[in-house]
């Protein structure tokens, strides 16, 4: 499809958000360079083109000025490649429910993860742990209306809440070992339950969420760099 | 059939206001029904249950929930003066400020106020230059070049609001000689007249923002 140097993403492999590009990069099969970025010591390259937030991912196109933010760089995707693998729905209406989906798991859910590795005490843990659990509800719920019976958020593709949300499991899965608890189960959210097993098998996926070792290794430093 | 669009609204709320300011500009009708966060209405809770903050969008029924995401909405359904740029990198950008905007901009500006921890500017002074470079590489009246876009709407908190708590706690933020693009911006921002069929009453801002403050 497209050809590698058109397209080149600064990421880390464990990075969530940077996965979450990849998803799509390979669900609309396109070529990419892939530049691997050391959160820890941040290159000259990432502080020049994502100046603003000094995160990954940033996407570079062409010859274009860089772009960052995951859920603007899918978008962006989805408008220059339309017609591989349309990732957000066309009604105006299904593309705002979307947004507001993605918004409520990179503001309320995911964060609780982040949370719970900075937080260290077993009362602070197990309040943090609930807030999850809660919160697993609601996207269980969601899921169902999204779904409508069927396998994915996307209905029978994958589409953007799949990878909005899809991008964490490596994370989570980490996190329900490391701290004993389990954020999606059989009782409270079955179809959800249902749905990560078919992402972790996901062609488009399974490459792309990071490994166990590539998590801990990640988290080793994060636990050392910002406690 | 004819569109039925209502919002749930508060006076005083920058969100709210940024959605009326869209609403506006594209000339569309609604109703504003004014919410009471502390006793929350049905409706409220009904149409967002998630959060039960406001804006909420009505458009014949159909709920839509948080700022931008109603703007982009409010966009895609009503073509008419478009607040976001049609080619796709350019529309990148204008989300890629907007969200800017509202992740550090805005909770740098409460920081500089004292409003959010301990009073602090330096973050703040940083991320305004952003947009001030930004106004400059531009060249033009606003972020979306000779009309205002998305950008421009989604910073009306800075336009406005922060003048009015500027006034009620006697701490100058954006001062002309730091910022003499965006100090310009802000006038123009203000004078255009969907925003200024948006705004709330100037005093009352301040007068809120004094009490704040304890002045």
């Amino acid at each position: 499809m497209g050809k590698s140097s058109e397209i080149k993403l600064l990421g880390t492999a464990a990075s969530p958000f940077v996965n979450r590009v990849q998803f799509v990069l390979n669900l609309k099969s396109i070529e990419y360079e892939f530049i691997e970025e050391n959160l820890f010591c941040k290159s000259e390259l990432l502080l020049t083109s994502n100046p603003a937030y000094t995160k990954v991912p940033v996407l570079f196109h062409e010859n274009k000025p860089p772009l960052a933010e995951s859920l603007i760089i899918i978008e962006y995707l989805d408008e220059i490649y339309p017609n591989i693998h349309p990732i957000l729905p066309s009604d105006p209406f299904e593309r705002a429910y979307n947004r507001f989906w993605a918004n409520y798991i990179d503001t309320k859910f995911f964060p609780l993860f982040m949370e719970m590795r900075r937080t260290h005490s077993k009362e602070g843990k197990e309040a943090i742990k609930k807030q999850i659990i809660e919160a697993s509800q609601l996207l269980e719920e969601a899921f169902v209306k999204f779904s409508n019976g069927k396998a994915y958020f996307g209905g029978d593709n994958v589409r953007y809440l799949d990878v909005v949300l899809g991008c964490f499991l490596g994370w989570i899965k980490f996190s329900e070992k490391r701290n004993e608890f389990k954020a999606f189960d059989e009782v409270r959210t079955p179809k959800l339950l249902e749905w990560t097993k078919r992402i972790w098998t996901h062609e488009a996926f399974k490459d792309a969420i990071p490994n166990t070792e590539t998590l801990v290794n990640f988290y080793m430093m994060l636990q050392k760099y910002k406690p | 059939m004819a569109d039925e669009v209502k919002l749930l609204s508060l006076l005083g709320s920058p969100n709210v206001c940024r959605v009326e300011i869209a609403l506006k500009l594209k000339g569309i009708n609604y109703e504003s029904i004014p919410q009471d966060l502390v006793n929350k209405s049905a409706d409220l809770l009904k149409y967002n249950p998630v959060h039960k903050k406001v804006p909420v969008l009505l458009h014949n029924g159909k709920p839509i929930s948080e700022s931008l995401v109603i703007i982009e909405y409010i966009d895609d359904v009503w073509k008419g003066v478009p607040v976001l740029p049609q080619d796709p990198y350019e529309k990148a950008q204008a989300r890629f400020w907007a969200k800017f905007i509202d992740d550090k901009c805005t909770p740098a500006i409460l920081k500089a106020f004292g409003m959010e921890g301990e009073q602090d500017a330096t973050e703040a002074n940083g991320q305004l230059q952003y947009l001030e470079n930004e106004l400059n590489v531009k060249g033009k009246k606003f972020f979306g070049g000779d009309s205002i876009n998305l950008v421009d709407i989604s910073a009306s908190f800075l336009a406005f609001w922060v003048g009015a708590i500027e006034e009620a706690s006697g701490i100058q933020l954006v001062t002309k000689d730091k910022f003499p693009k965006l100090t310009k911006w802000c006038d123009d921002f203000v004078n255009c007249q969907a925003v200024k069929d948006s705004l709330p009453p100037r005093e009352a801002l301040v007068a809120f923002f004094k009490g704040r403050f304890g002045n």
